[in-house]
């Protein structure tokens, strides 16, 4: 067994793997982050049988916490594979935060939080606008500190999907792309390492400000949304909402009352900004 | 190392041993913990011991984990006896949430799924009507599960509420029809205790009856280490001359008295529970269960290959007779392939 660790803002993690290369990418992607002694979670990359080692390679996702039914990946999508299992752990596992499915952008000490089903667009955002101004903090869970109320970095890995690939090409700097997996379970993905004030910065939490629901697509608009739809959309984008009892509702309350929330239609990212910085500038 | 098990027995039997332990022992441990669904149990043995803080943060996390499963569990079970609320006869809990509704040490920080019950067989129809009733829906839709479930099983086909996404499993006595040993179902409902909220527990030598027969007389010893720590703590909490007699006399009226004296020996062994002389009889395939019960790697990955195929092999000869386990393999062979 192969072994990787790394520490993503609070949580740690140890990847084994039977093959060495998903772990290479790994460590020359997450080079700038620290190591921990000991991890939070383990997760294994196994062949899904002994022939499935040698021949049509195909990594099993297992670890401390697994579904199912997860479908295997070809070998040459074990950084995929590692990086869902990864984020599998933090779903079903985490319980140190109130953990909600969505991205963050820092300024000011103030964080904008943007959920959204997928497809809306709330990681491209969070990346584009981590590359313009903002410090990124996460595309993929926001951590609801449970006594402060602050949003807690947890800025893992860009996973880029489809046109969002080309469009941060033209902005982020070389050499801080992963290899392009085209046609998987998810689309075209590529890896891009955070920006690196994101990485630097990692352990530093942030007052939630604005909470966006983004939708990509359409024509220019804002429109309100009620508090008490507000909350019930977040504790669909919480996995831990229910398993934290009466911590997660006294959290997600406080949320819901203290941060302005708006949901905002756009049709690219120039619209997207000028709507947030709009936003920003009445509410935050 | 493919004896890593060991690591977690020794935590669990002597907590303040841990102060030993390197950054990659603890690794292990919690790992080994974890897949062996006993870390909200070690959460609770090092309670107030110095440990790293990493170690800290994550058991805090189980500590969590376990309150809200005992928390899911005494709501599910009470959505149950609300289902329920019209069937005259008792409705006995069982496992880990028996123990945590009862308040005993076997349930402090224990992992808790499903909910099981126990029920009079010739009750069956109306207790799964009322279930279904209340939103309960069959799981399997496959015909030759669901007659095999009614002919030879000791439960009816799992069902899920539809809902809340939990599973119910409805006993009518504690092994497969099958399966050689018959116990004597009537008695563990009639000797069965009523807690405060209408609901009842098995009694005590019942209960350990029930989980020794569980780990010994029919799965493949999967979460072993757990069924017996359940032993350990039960023992503990029981323990005195009356109990040692009852148990051994109850065990004998059931038919289980092999399992339990190997449930005994070997908590025994593993953990440390004090037991009386004449049940320290070793018996010498007792080796091979130690060895199946703690072979985990330090990645948690189950070891021995060998062993665990021969206890899988094991599991499905104590269920059913010869023939009729030729005929179960061909039929699920049938549909696989």
């Amino acid at each position: 067994m192969h072994e990787f660790r790394v520490q993503v803002g609070p949580a740690a993690f140890r990847i084994g793997s039977q093959w060495k290369r998903p772990l290479d990418q790994l460590a020359e992607l997450y080079r700038d982050y620290p190591v921990p002694a000991i991890p939070d979670y383990t997760v294994r990359l196994e062949p899904v049988s002994l022939l499935r080692r040698f021949v049509r390679q195909s990594v099993a996702i297992n670890g401390d916490y697994m579904l199912p039914d997860a479908a295997p990946l070809p070998l040459a999508q074990g950084l995929l594979a590692a990086e869902m299992a990864m984020n599998l752990q933090m779903a079903l596992g985490w319980r140190r935060h109130l953990l909600l499915h969505a991205s963050a952008v820092e300024k000011d000490g103030k964080a904008l939080i943007m959920t959204g089903q997928s497809g809306s667009g709330k990681s491209t955002l969070a990346a584009m606008l981590g590359h313009r101004g903002w410090r990124f903090m996460g595309d993929e869970f926001v951590l609801v500190d449970l006594d402060s109320g602050d949003a807690v970095p947890f800025p893992r890995l860009i996973s880029l999907k489809n046109q969002a690939i080309g469009a941060m090409l033209a902005t982020a700097l070389d050499g801080r792309f992963g290899p392009l997996m085209p046609a998987t379970p998810k689309g075209d993905i590529r890896h891009l390492v955070p920006p690196s004030d994101a990485i630097a910065h990692m352990a530093r939490p942030a007052k939630p400000a604005l909470l966006l629901f983004p939708s990509f697509g359409f024509d220019p608009a804002v429109r309100d949304v009620a508090p008490s739809e507000v909350f019930m959309r977040l504790t669909q984008a919480s996995t831990n909402y229910v398993a934290l009892g009466e911590r997660g509702f006294t959290t997600l309350t406080r949320f819901v009352q203290t941060v302005p929330a708006r949901a905002i239609d756009y049709r690219d990212g120039i619209e997207a900004e000028a709507l947030v910085n709009q936003l920003w500038a009445e509410c935050a | 190392m493919t004896h890593d098990g060991m690591i977690l027995v020794d935590a669990l039997r002597d907590p303040s041993g841990t102060a030993r332990l390197d950054p990659a022992g603890w690794t292990a441990l919690l790992t080994i913990a974890r897949v062996e669904q006993l870390l909200g149990t070690l959460a609770r043995r090092l309670s107030g011991l110095p440990v790293p803080d990493a170690v800290s943060d994550i058991l805090a996390e189980a500590r969590v984990n376990a309150e809200y499963q005992r928390r899911s569990a005494l709501w599910e079970a009470d959505c149950a006896r609300r289902a329920l609320v019209d069937y005259s006869g008792k409705v006995v809990l069982m496992k880990g949430t028996a123990y945590v509704a009862a308040g005993l040490k076997a349930g402090e920080g224990r992992h808790i799924g499903d909910l099981d019950i126990m029920v009079a067989q010739c009750d069956l129809p109306q207790v799964e009507t009322a279930l279904l009733k209340a939103g309960w829906e069959w799981v399997k839709d496959d015909a030759y599960d669901d007659a095999y479930y009614r002919d030879h099983m000791h439960e009816l086909p799992p069902l899920i509420h539809k809902e809340r996404d939990r599973m119910i499993d409805v006993h009518h006595t504690i092994l497969p029809l099958t399966a050689r040993p018959r116990p004597d179902a009537a008695a563990m409902l009639a000797d069965a205790a009523c807690l405060a909220n209408g609901l009842y527990v098995l009694s005590p030598a019942d209960m350990l009856i029930h989980s020794a027969a569980h780990l010994f007389a029919d799965g493949e010893l999967d979460g072993g280490l757990r069924n017996l720590w359940d032993i350990h703590c039960l023992i503990d909490e029981w323990a005195d001359d009356v109990f040692w007699a009852e148990l051994a006399r109850r065990a004998a009226q059931h038919q289980l008295l092999a399992p339990v004296e190997r449930a005994v020996r070997l908590s025994h062994r593993l953990y440390g529970t004090e037991i009386p002389d004449p049940w320290r009889r070793w018996h010498r395939q007792d080796k091979h269960y130690v060895r199946r019960l703690i072979a985990r790697d330090n990645w948690g990955r189950g070891t021995h290959k060998f062993t665990r195929l021969i206890f899988y092999i094991r599991s499905h000869w104590l269920r059913m007779p010869p023939m009729m386990l030729a005929r179960h393999l061909w039929v699920k062979w049938r549909k696989s392939a």
